[in-house]
Formats: structure tokens, C-alpha cells, sequence
């Protein structure tokens, strides 16, 4: 620590950070533009002017900026000082040269970093006489909206797109006052990361396009803390709303996983909450097959009789863990099924098993970003969970730093520290089938099936438990360079997941993983399922496996489906055969091919309408909170399943509150459920609720004026700790799973969290959020059992299939919500060029699989290993269920569809 | 008497009587020097041998050329490649010292680079040259290709272990190539923007490798020092500042021109000696020492000498050493405007002040030249020196040195500036 005078007054601050990042740890304002807590400081704007003085006889001092100063104990500075503060003022006036009057049509307006830092220094009159200079904007794709000349020129966009987020196509152009930042031409900027172009932008030019379809100043918006269900990372979100509407989502700090980003895929993905195929009502299926939308009590009534005596539950983990753990206890362990296809399940199974083993760490995205050699097994994280991917891309640079330490640059001096290390990259090793986005900046990589990735990690294994590196002569294989590294790391991680569906491979990584920790290294090992909640119904347990599970509907049996569409999860002829010939009951938030052949369907809420948890890839719980009261019937699944409960007499799982509900969930045995997130009955210290309405929130009157012109009573919320009206405080130090926007003071715009946190970067003030189940000691509920393993397809002519994840499509809620769909390919196939070359087949050609009549356009993948054949995850097609392809022959009358981005599949 | 006793970097030009070529060089004890610092000395010994000889950088900064080498081997010493580069994007408005070096004695160039490689132990060494540049780009492919054939570069020089590979960058064509880490960036092929200090170059520099920057004029120097020593090269200077300058005036005078001349010779023998005086029925008002971006001198200093402290210490800066005169019938205000639109034109466009500062120091000075000045100008003219000015406040010195003209010329020709406003029009256009 070092102490340092600020205006007269000592404060302790961390030694090796920049003066910036200390003055705003302390709570202090100081307004800036260029820096960023993620990606350091380059000195552009010029705005965190301060003065800094040589010792206690220096009167006059020198003008530095904060961000590009380095702590140093004794250091005496002022922020208040005249000259700082009128050179402040000066940056802003001099910005206000060329930034436009139109912060009432902005996007940005109410919580513009610009018009904060405008208010703080003081300048408010115009004495510039120049014409104010203008630019074209460009069509930037469905995601981003560009208004160019509202641009500062503070270089953010650029530092965090290309360098951050490893983008290619957004760039500085010109130069001195003409300085451009798009791209080299309109297009749909390519980086799932774009979206965070938005937040990182201090004012209007880069902005969310769909946000702005149908916009609402932030301070109309009713927002609740929120976690995204879009991939098993768990990102913090806050998903906002006006007029029962989801208007956007937006990034909520969280110390240890997120931080700062998001994907595009957590963005965009969440308007299937205003999808207008969502279902509204209860209903029954007629014996035409017609819904009738009865009265719900008699629904209800008429479900529980159709469900008999032992109804199968069909769980999912896109559902709550509430929803999931009421349905067990509804049907009983012995009846209830995680909803995942046997493969998935047994890969889920077998993580959770090697958890409760244990030999290494299950990292956070703060644990990943600090691994020096990564090896990733089978999984494409830049797609699957593209936010590890991004904390991936961050770990490579660690040696950089080390570097730049022994230069004695500064690390937060961002561009010094990348101009020092140029090309130097910690080692990462991608075993992938096909190309990904991080080929770039591996060290090596090794194409592939899963079996060949199961023998690579054995080969590896061995390698480091032989303390040979059995190099013959001077090549070394991908698995020689691999344990070769592994060997010298100090914090290696290795990355498997289950989109190759393979336990085997999961293993095989958790074996790496337990060597390197009993040869002394900090190893971890990041195990990533597909779905927000997978690990949550993972530790439901549950006995029956899908198979057994719809055989035992098929014959007849009732069944509680569970916000899950089967036709995802079995194939087509068994999913078709159990919803004939079973009385299945079904909750989804919006019709799916399983709603449409159920016999009852009851309308679920989305995640942004109820208070649940999911259990994310490092087995933390996180609570999202009901932001917004959902319309007509719609309520939260685990209300539906305690009034079938009621409806049975089955009073174990009847439960009339969700605290009631949560109390049961800790009390089997997830008793760190109890920790997760403050419940019903939390206060702040003053006994006031938390509101979900921004203090200046309006309209209240208005809103529903033309219904009736009284102002509606505050809805009461029986289930959290808010309120749905202004009334109340959001301090900042409350606990931090609690805090649903963030603005403070004098900071409108999401800069303000710096305000909520211990320090820049850091913790939460009142914690980060969540409870890691893994590190606190939890009894799984283990009921070992074993599926028998699912046979590998053996392939004599032909191809065997590989499945293909893309960051747009093959998640299913995201690929139903509009900007999403608008980033989705044509149906696909992706094959090696040497199979295209023996076929006679190019790119952009189209082909059939074993005869069917669909035709997917052919893509070439570099290191897609000839004889297998990617085909995407989530297109519900006939050509989707295959694991052997015999026939793929090509269809002369192909004619390519619209709407293919070539960026869903990176190319080698 | 030889002519390269008084005139080390161009004596031999006046002697051939035009371009120097590789046998005219030779003749002339050309590559002498390098072939004595090769064979004969170690590399620290040359530095010394700089270091002695009190050789200051001639791009403008001044700063001792043997003490920058010495950076380059850092402590402990660093392995792996080290590169040499030598700034000849010569773009100061007024100046045009490296260009005739390069047109017509790019040899003793050549010969100073390898002299510099040898020093910091580079085996890379590049000449990033203006853009613009197209009869010195030819000059020197020609000189480099004579002395790889003479044996002067490649493999081996001299029979020694010591490889050299030359190699010429032409620029995109930016002012701001000139500052140094933007040359490197440049170089590099990213945006031509300079980087923060530190990591200094010979710490850090192109590719993140220890790197030395030298001007054209400055390896020029070397070759004599090594042939003659670090005494003789001393006793070049007139004042207490080595060595011999190019010096060169440009304006109304009878011969404008380049000359290399004792270190420390004064501004009125300069002028009127050399330069022939100012033409007939035009007066000197007041001078750019060394270039557009230093500060004006005027009548009470014609007499000092030009060295780097000497002008210092009268407020300015002798930069390049070129200077361009301002005489009775120039408008200052209207000088100024012509200065800053350069500056703004030039600017990188990184930093606010200098991006958002000077075009608007540039409209200011357009309305009041243009008798569209208001009360109150002068005050932000003010504002903006004194805000733009700073060598903190903003990202390198390309702001600041645009003040530098502009708070001299507030501060010796404020009253021209209040008549415009006063008046509403140029006086100087009414005449």
C-alpha cells in the first residue's frame, strides 16, 4: 500500500496501479474518458487532468494525467486545483466543438458518460464559432446503430473491439480532426462481442439498434438483477422494461465472473420474452387436436386426473432450479428426469462426479484469465460460452505483462505493454473438430473427433506422469508441446465441455488436470455444459434417463414436462410416440413442436418475469430476481407445479411462497442455497425495500391513462427484496446480488459502478454475487448410477458426424428472439477439403444427406479432419438427428439462401 | 587545407563540386572512419568516443548522441536483435538540411549508421525516409547499392564478424513521423501515433526491441569523429557547443541557402553574411530559429550565437537550425494562421487538445486575420498556449511546439493582433 495526499487529505491506495484508478477507489470523483478498468490507460483524451506536486515545498506543481501516472508512496496531488480543473473544463469544451445538440434524440441521453463528465467540469457555454464538422454513418448490422458525429475520439472502441476482443473489421481511420472509427465499409460488425461497443462508447455512436426500435430513456426503465440464460457462464445482466416489454439487456458488474462484458448472444437473445408466439393461457388439447383455453382452475383440475397415480416429471436446464426441484417433488426422484438426451446426461453426471472426487479447481472467469497454459478439449468455447472464450483471449496476454514488468512499464499502460510484447502469447492449445474464432492465437491446435481428443488427453496424461516427453528426434506432436507445456505452468487450466457428448473426453481432461495439481501446479479445470441451469438439474439427480423416461410415456404413463422442448433432446420417431401416446402435461414460455402435441400446456413465465436460480459452469447459484410482472396467465413454472400439486394432494410439494420453496430447496441438501441471495424479507439498514424504478422514473400517471387515469396501485412483491415502484434506495453497498441498476450521484451512465465497488475492478461492495456450491461443503445428491455409454458410431463408408455449435442459432431461446434470428445462417453442412475435393463440391454449393430433401449449403472448414462432417446444433431438421452420414450427394438446383454470416463459423 | 577540416558533413561536396559518389567519397578518406572503428575499437570505446566528443542530436532536441547509444545496451545487457534507425522524415517547414545530405552526400549517411550500428551492436539498421522524398530516395538506393557492392555493407564488413543490412522505409507521408515513436509505429505499419513515454526507445522501440533513433544530420557528424577525434570535433564549435551545423535561411534575403557552419556562429552573421542580407527595402521583424515549431526571436536577439543553450536561454528552441525570417511586410497574425493550419493539419488526431485545440487556435486566427476577430480572442488565444502549451498536458510535443510560435508572437507582436480586432481587418493586406 501507499499513502498519498489528495487535496490535504492521506489515503491508503494500492501501490502499482495508475493515480486514476486509485482517486476513483476511493470513492472520489474524477472525470475521465479513454481509460478503462479492463484495458488500462493510453493517455488519449487527456481528461483526468490533475496536479501533481514535487514535494511539500512545490507550490505550483505540474499538470499530469491521473491515468498515466504511477502510484508512488508520499505523492501529493490535487484534484480541485484551479489550473486541473479549468484544463478539464477545457478537454470538454474542446470536445463540444463538434459534438452535436442532440442529446433529446440520443440514444445515450440520461445515461451519457459525456454528458456527466460535461455537468462535472463545469463548461456549459459555447464559445466556439465554428461549424460543427459531420459524418456518414454506416449500417453496422442488426445489432449496432452508428452516429458518428457524436463521436469524442477517445479510442475505446477500437482498444476494446480489436485489441480486448480480438475483432478484425473495426478500425481508426483518418486522422487529426477527421478521425473515423467504423468499418472499412457498411456490414454487420463481425465480433460476437460487439454489442459491448454500446457500453464501452462514453456517448451516442455506437448504440443498441434493437434497444432503439423501441426506446426508453434509462430512467423509465423498471430493471431487477439478472443472470443470462444464454450458456452455462451466468453472466450478471440486467434485463429492463417499460410497457410490459423487454426493451434491452445491459451488463451487471460482477467481480469474479463478467466483469465488464457480455456476448452478443446475452445482448440480443432475450427479446423471445416478447415473442409473440408466447402462450398466454392454459389450455387443454380438444380431441381435434384444437387448444381450448378454459377456464384455468378447471384446466388444472382436469391435468391433475390425467396425470395419475405416478406421473413421469421431465425436468430442463433452461428452467429454474425451483421449477426443477418442485417437479421432483412433485413426481418423486424415482420419477423425475433431467431433461438432457442419456449422452448429455451422462457427460453432466460424470462432471459433477469428478467435482465431488475433486483434485483441482473449478475456475472463475477471473481464474481462467490468470491460467498460463490453457488446454482446450473438444469444446468450441467461442461459441458454446463465448464469454470464457473472451477471458481465454486475456490469459494469452499474461506473459505480456511479465514482460512489460521487466521493461518497468507500467501494466495498466496499455499500449506500452503491447507495443513491448508484440506477438509474445502464453501457450494455448485448441483440440477442436473444426476452425475457431481462438485458432488465432493458439499456439497449436489439433483437429479431430472426440475419440482422437480422448487419446490426445490420455497421451498427455501419460506423457506428464512419465516425466519423459517421449520426443523422438526433433518434431514434437501437438501432445508433446502440450505436456511440455503443461509441465512448466504454474496455473494451467484446461477446458472440456459437453458439446462433443463425450464423458470420456470430460475425463480425460479431469485426469490432466489432477496430474498437473499432484506435481505442484495451482491446475484447474473448467468443465462447461450448454445451458444456463445444466448443472442445477444435474444435481437434482433424478433416476430416469430420457430414453427410459419417454418409453415409460409411450406405455401409457402421465407425464409433467417442464419447459422443454423433447424434439431438442431425442430423436424425432421416440419424442413423437410418447407425446401420442401419453397424457403429457407441459410448461413452456412459448410453443414449441412439444407444446403443440401436448394434451395440457400451461404458459410459463420467462426468466426476466419470475425469481429463480441457475447453477452456472463453476457450480455458483445465482438468483435472478422477477423483473416485470408477466401478462394474463403467464406465472412462473414452479407456481403451476404447486397447484397441480395441491390439485393431487401431494401437500410435500405444495408450497404456497417461493421462500417456502426456496427453505425446501436448502433443506435437500443445497444447503448453500440458503446464501445465494437475500430472500423476501431483506431490508436495507433504513428498512426500506429496494426499488426497481430509477428515482427518476415518470409517467406513472400516464401510463396506463387511457385505462384508467387513476396512477395503479404499486404491484406488492411477496417474493424479493424490491419494490416495483421508485420508493426505496439502492446504496450501493447492499448485497450485491441485490442491486438492480447501477447509477450514483453525478454518474447516470453505467460508469457509475466503479461507485458499487470496493475498488476499481474489484469485489462488489457488498460481495460478488452468487455462492459457489463446489467451495462450500455440499453433500451432492448422489445416486451413482450408470447409463450404459452411448456406442460410438462406427463409420465404414461415409462420414461421421460432428456437431457444430454457432454463438447464434443452436441456442434455442436466443435463436427465437429477432435480432438473433436475423444473425442465424441457412442450414449448413461443413466438411473438409479434401472430402469436397473427392465429392467435386465448393463452397456455397448445396448437398443432401442420405436422400433426404432438404439441401444445406456446403461451407469448407481447414481443419475439419477428412471423413467427418460438422453439421450446426439447433436446427430442428430432418437432416439434424444424424450421426453417420452414408450418402451426401449434391444438389444441382441449389440456390444459396440470404441471410448466411460467414463470421458464425470462424475460418482457418 | 582540406575542406573536410572545416566541413566534415559537406566539405567533400564543395571539393567533387556537386553529387558525391562512392570513389569521390572513398578519395576523400571516406569510410575511413567505420573501417577504424570496426577493426580497431570495441563497441563501448566508440560510444565513448561519441560520448567525448559532445556530439548533440541534430534533429532538434539536442540531446548527446553517445549517451543515447549507451541506453541501447541496457543493464544488464539485453540479448536478441537491437535495430538503428535514422530519422530523415524531414518535414519541418523551413527545413531542408537532410535533403541535401542525402541528394548530395549520402555516403558519409552510410557511413554513420554503420558506425552507430557497430556501436549498439545492430545487425538492422533503416532509414525512414519523407515520402516525398523521391530524389533522395534514388540518391540513396544508389549510395546504399555502392557500398554493399564496395564491401560497406552485407556480410562481414571489413573483414570483421560485423553484418549490417541497410534497408530505406519511405513514409506514408505524415508530420507527425518525425516524432520518434510514431516513426517507430510507423514503421511497424500500424498508425503513425507516437507512444508514451516511457519505455524509451533504446529500452523499447520497434519491435518491442532496443532501438536508436538518430537524425540524418547526426550520423553526418560521426564518421569525422571517428577519422579525427572527439578534441578536434570540439574545437569546431564557436561557442562552448561542438562540432560543426548546418544552418539555412529562408525568407526575403538576397541568398537564401543552406551552409555548414561552426556551432554557435550568430543569427546576424548567418544572415547577413551568409544569406547576402535582406533584400532591398525589406527589414527582419523576427525569426523561427529552427523550424515552424519554436519560438520567435526578434531584434534583441540577432546578436547571440546559435547553439542549443544560447537559444534557450532566450526562450526559444535552435531546433533544425533552419530558419525562416519574418520581415516588415509579413502580417504576424496572418503567419500564425499559416503555421497552425499546418500543425492542425498535421496533428495525429490522438490526443483532445491537440486534435479539438488547434483547429480552433486555426478559426481564431482566420477570423481575426480576416477582420472577423471579437474582444476576447486574444484571451483564448491565451487560454489555449498556455492549456496546449504544457509538455504534460498533452499526449507528445506536436502541441506544444504549435504553441511555441504562437505565445511568442502574442508576446512580441500582441499589438498587430489587437489593431485586427481593433480595426477589423488586416492592416498588413490594406498596404
Amino acid at each position: 500500500m501507499a499513502t498519498i495526499s489528495i487535496d490535504g487529505i492521506d489515503y491508503e491506495v494500492k501501490e502499482g496501479e495508475n493515480l486514476l484508478h486509485a482517486v476513483l477507489s476511493q470513492g472520489l470523483d474524477l472525470p475521465y474518458f479513454c481509460w478503462h478498468p479492463s484495458m488500462g490507460s493510453v493517455g488519449a483524451c487527456r481528461q483526468c487532468a490533475v496536479i501533481e506536486y514535487a514535494g511539500p515545498e512545490d507550490e505550483r506543481g505540474r499538470l499530469q494525467m491521473a491515468c498515466m501516472t504511477n502510484v508512488s508512496d508520499g505523492m501529493r496531488i490535487s484534484v480541485d486545483a484551479e489550473f486541473a480543473s479549468n484544463f478539464r473544463s477545457s478537454v470538454i469544451e474542446w470536445l463540444m466543438e463538434n459534438h452535436p445538440h442532440d442529446c433529446p434524440v440520443c440514444e445515450e441521453g440520461g445515461e451519457c458518460h459525456l454528458q456527466d463528465m460535461t455537468v462535472m467540469t463545469g463548461h456549459s457555454v459555447r464559445r466556439f464559432r465554428g461549424k460543427k464538422r459531420t459524418w456518414q454513418n454506416q449500417d453496422l448490422g442488426p445489432f449496432i446503430g452508428h452516429e458518428m458525429n457524436r463521436c469524442i475520439t477517445c479510442y475505446r472502441c477500437v482498444r476494446f473491439y480489436d485489441e480486448y476482443a480480438g475483432g478484425k473489421d473495426l478500425a481508426a481511420f483518418g486522422s487529426r480532426g477527421r478521425m473515423y472509427f467504423g468499418r472499412f465499409e457498411d456490414g454487420t460488425l463481425e465480433s460476437e462481442f460487439s454489442g459491448n461497443l454500446v457500453e464501452v462508447c462514453p456517448t451516442g455512436v455506437f448504440t443498441d439498434k434493437p434497444f432503439a426500435s423501441s426506446y426508453t430513456r434509462k430512467w423509465d426503465l423498471q430493471t431487477a438483477p439478472s443472470i443470462c440464460p444464454g450458456c452455462s457462464v451466468g453472466c450478471n445482466t440486467f434485463p429492463a422494461e417499460r410497457y410490459g416489454q423487454l426493451k434491452r439487456i445491459t451488463n451487471r458488474y460482477h467481480g469474479e465472473l463478467n466483469q465488464y462484458f457480455i456476448c452478443d448472444r446475452g445482448r440480443f437473445g432475450s427479446h423471445f420474452v416478447n415473442n409473440e408466439n408466447r402462450l398466454r393461457h392454459a389450455g387443454a388439447q380438444t380431441e381435434t387436436g384444437v387448444f381450448s383455453y378454459g377456464e384455468t382452475a378447471k384446466v388444472i383440475e382436469q391435468a391433475a386426473d390425467a396425470m395419475g397415480e405416478t406421473p413421469v416429471g421431465i425436468g430442463s436446464p433452461r428452467a429454474s432450479f425451483e421449477a426443477n426441484f418442485a417437479l421432483r417433488e412433485l413426481v418423486g426422484s424415482e420419477n423425475f428426469c433431467a431433461g438432457v438426451s442419456d449422452v448429455d446426461w451422462e457427460v453432466l453426471r460424470t462432471s459433477l462426479d469428478l467435482m465431488r472426487e475433486g483434485g483441482f479447481r473449478i475456475p472463475t472467469l477471473q481464474e481462467v484469465e490468470n491460467s498460463d497454459v490453457i488446454l482446450i478439449l473438444g469444446e468450441d468455447v467461442s461459441n458454446t460460452a463465448p464469454r470464457i472464450a473472451l477471458s481465454v483471449r486475456q490469459a494469452v496476454r499474461l506473459l505480456s505483462f511479465d514482460l512489460a514488468e521487466g521493461a518497468e512499464i507500467p501494466i495498466w499502460q496499455d499500449a506500452g505493454v503491447r507495443g513491448h510484447a508484440q506477438h509474445v502469447r502464453n501457450p494455448l492449445f485448441v483440440a477442436t473438430p473444426a476452425s475457431t474464432r481462438l485458432d488465432e492465437i493458439a499456439t497449436d491446435t489439433l483437429s479431430g473427433d472426440a475419440q482422437d481428443f480422448v487419446d490426445a488427453a490420455n497421451f498427455i496424461a501419460e506423457l506428464l506422469e512419465e516425466e519423459t516427453d517421449g520426443v523422438d528426434g526433433d518434431s514434437r506432436t501437438f501432445e508433446q508441446t502440450v505436456a511440455e507445456s503443461l509441465r512448466d505452468a504454474k496455473s494451467p487450466l484446461v477446458i472440456v465441455g459437453c458439446s462433443l457428448k463425450s464423458s470420456s473426453l470430460v475425463k480425460a481432461g479431469a485426469r490432466i488436470a489432477r496430474i498437473l495439481q499432484r506435481r505442484g501446479s495451482d491446475s484447474k479445470l473448467a468443465m462447461v455444459p450448454l445451458e444456463p441451469n445444466s448443472f442445477g438439474v444435474a444435481l437434482l439427480g433424478g433416476e430416469l434417463t430420457l430414453s427410459r423416461a419417454l418409453d415409460r410415456i409411450a406405455n401409457g404413463n402421465g407425464a409433467v414436462i417442464l419447459e422443454n422442448d423433447l424434439y431438442r433432446r431425442a430423436d424425432r420417431e421416440s419424442v413423437d410416440r410418447a407425446l401420442s401416446q401419453g397424457n403429457c402435461l407441459v410448461l413452456d414460455s412459448l410453443e414449441t413442436p412439444t407444446i403443440e402435441k401436448a394434451k395440457f400446456a400451461f404458459p410459463a413465465a420467462t426468466y426476466a418475469e419470475q425469481t429463480g436460480s441457475f447453477v452456472n459452469f463453476e457450480m455458483r447459484a445465482q438468483r435472478f430476481y422477477q423483473v416485470f410482472e408477466p401478462k394474463d396467465e403467464i406465472q412462473p413454472s414452479w407456481k403451476w407445479l404447486t397447484a397441480l400439486a395441491s390439485a393431487t394432494g401431494r401437500e410435500q410439494a405444495a408450497w404456497t411462497s417461493l421462500d417456502e420453496l426456496l427453505a425446501a430447496c436448502a433443506d435437500a441438501a443445497f444447503s448453500g442455497f440458503r446464501n445465494v441471495a437475500p430472500n423476501s424479507d431483506f431490508r436495507l439498514e433504513a428498512g426500506t425495500r429496494i426499488p426497481r424504478q430509477t428515482h427518476r422514473y415518470s409517467g406513472r400517471t400516464a401510463m396506463l391513462a387511457h385505462v384508467n387515469i387513476h396512477e395503479p396501485k404499486a404491484t406488492p412483491d411477496d417474493e424479493t427484496p424490491f419494490s416495483y415502484s421508485m420508493e426505496g434506495q439502492n446504496p450501493g453497498d447492499q448485497d450485491g446480488a441485490t442491486i438492480p441498476y447501477s447509477w450514483s450521484p453525478g454518474w447516470n451512465s453505467n460508469q457509475s459502478v466503479f461507485k458499487f465497488q470496493q475498488e476499481v475492478g474489484g469485489e462488489l461492495m457488498g460481495g460478488d454475487p452468487g455462492v459457489r456450491l463446489v467451495d462450500a461443503p455440499v453433500s451432492f445428491a448422489g445416486n451413482n448410477h450408470t447409463i450404459q455409454s452411448a456406442m460410438q458410431a462406427e463409420v465404414e463408408s461415409g462420414f461421421k458426424v460432428v456437431p457444430i455449435h454457432m454463438v447464434f442459432g443452436s441456442d434455442e431461446l436466443s435463436s427465437l428472439s429477432w435480432p438473433i434470428r436475423q444473425r442465424m445462417p441457412a442450414p449448413f453442412l461443413l466438411m473438409s477439403s479434401e472430402d469436397a475435393q473427392r465429392l467435386n463440391l465448393e463452397e456455397g454449393m448445396g448437398a443432401t444427406l442420405n436422400g433426404s430433401e432438404e439441401s444445406l449449403e456446403v461451407r469448407i472448414d481447414s481443419r475439419l479432419r477428412s471423413g467427418l462432417l460438422g453439421l450446426p446444433v439447433g436446427f430442428v431438421t430432418d437432416s439434424m438427428n444424424l450421426d453417420v452420414v452414408a450418402e451426401l450427394r449434391r444438389d444441382p438446383d441449389f440456390v444459396k439462401k440470404p441471410g448466411i454470416d460467414p463470421n458464425l463459423i470462424a475460418r482457418g | 587545407m582540406s575542406l573536410l577540416d572545416t566541413k566534415p558533413m559537406i566539405g567533400r561536396v564543395d571539393e567533387v563540386g556537386g553529387r558525391v559518389g562512392l570513389a569521390d567519397y572513398q578519395a576523400g578518406q571516406g569510410y575511413s572512419g567505420a573501417r577504424r572503428a570496426l577493426t580497431e575499437m570495441t563497441p563501448d570505446e566508440v560510444i565513448d568516443l561519441v560520448k567525448e566528443s559532445d556530439l548533440k542530436g541534430r534533429g532538434g532536441a539536442g540531446f548527446p548522441t553517445g549517451l543515447k547509444w549507451s541506453f541501447a545496451q541496457g543493464e544488464p545487457p539485453t540479448p536478441g536483435p537491437k535495430y538503428l534507425v535514422c530519422n530523415a522524415d524531414e518535414m519541418e517547414p523551413g527545413t531542408f538540411k537532410d535533403r541535401y545530405l542525402l541528394e548530395y552526400n549520402p555516403h558519409v549517411l552510410i557511413e554513420g549508421m554503420i558506425i552507430g550500428a557497430y556501436a549498439i551492436q545492430a545487425r538492422h539498421a533503416y532509414v525512414f525516409l519523407r515520402g516525398e522524398y523521391h530524389e533522395p530516395f534514388r540518391c540513396l538506393q544508389q549510395a546504399i547499392q555502392e557500398a554493399q557492392e564496395g564491401g560497406f555493407l552485407g556480410k562481414s564488413i571489413f573483414g570483421t564478424d560485423f553484418d549490417l543490412e541497410l534497408r530505406i522505409h519511405s513514409s506514408g507521408g505524415r508530420y507527425i513521423c518525425g516524432e520518434e515513436t510514431a516513426l517507430l509505429n510507423a514503421l511497424e505499419g500500424k498508425r503513425a501515433q507516437p507512444r508514451s513515454k516511457p519505455p524509451y526507445p533504446p529500452a523499447s522501440g520497434a519491435w518491442g526491441r532496443p532501438t536508436i533513433v538518430n537524425n540524418v544530420e547526426t550520423f553526418c557528424n560521426v564518421p569525422a569523429i571517428l577519422r579525427n577525434g572527439a578534441e578536434w570535433y570540439k574545437n569546431l564549435g564557436a561557442t562552448d557547443d561542438a562540432g560543426t551545423k548546418l544552418f539555412g535561411v529562408s525568407g526575403r534575403v538576397n541568398k537564401p541557402g543552406l551552409w555548414e557552419l561552426p556551432m554557435g556562429t550568430t543569427i546576424r552573421e548567418i544572415v547577413d553574411v551568409h544569406a547576402g542580407g535582406m533584400q532591398d527595402g525589406y527589414s527582419l521583424r523576427g525569426l523561427l530559429p529552427g523550424g515552424a515549431s519554436t519560438d520567435f526571436l526578434v531584434e534583441e536577439h540577432f546578436d547571440l550565437a546559435m547553439d542549443y543553450q544560447t537559444i534557450q536561454s532566450a526562450g526559444s528552441r535552435m531546433g533544425t537550425g533552419t530558419m525562416i525570417l519574418m520581415d516588415d511586410s509579413i502580417c504576424p497574425v496572418d503567419m500564425c494562421r499559416n503555421l497552425e493550419h499546418f500543425f492542425a493539419q498535421e496533428s495525429c488526431g490522438f490526443c483532445t487538445p491537440c486534435r479539438e485545440g488547434i483547429p480552433w487556435v486555426e478559426a481564431l486566427l482566420t477570423d481575426i486575420e480576416n477582420g472577423r476577430g471579437q474582444e476576447g480572442d486574444l484571451e483564448i488565444l491565451d487560454q489555449h498556449a498556455a492549456f496546449i502549451g504544457g509538455p504534460t498536458n498533452t499526449f507528445c510535443l506536436h502541441a506544444p511546439g504549435a504553441m511555441e510560435p504562437l505565445q511568442s508572437a502574442l508576446k512580441y507582436f500582441r499589438d498587430d493582433f489587437e489593431q485586427h480586432i481593433r480595426e477589423g481587418s488586416c492592416p498588413y493586406q490594406r498596404r
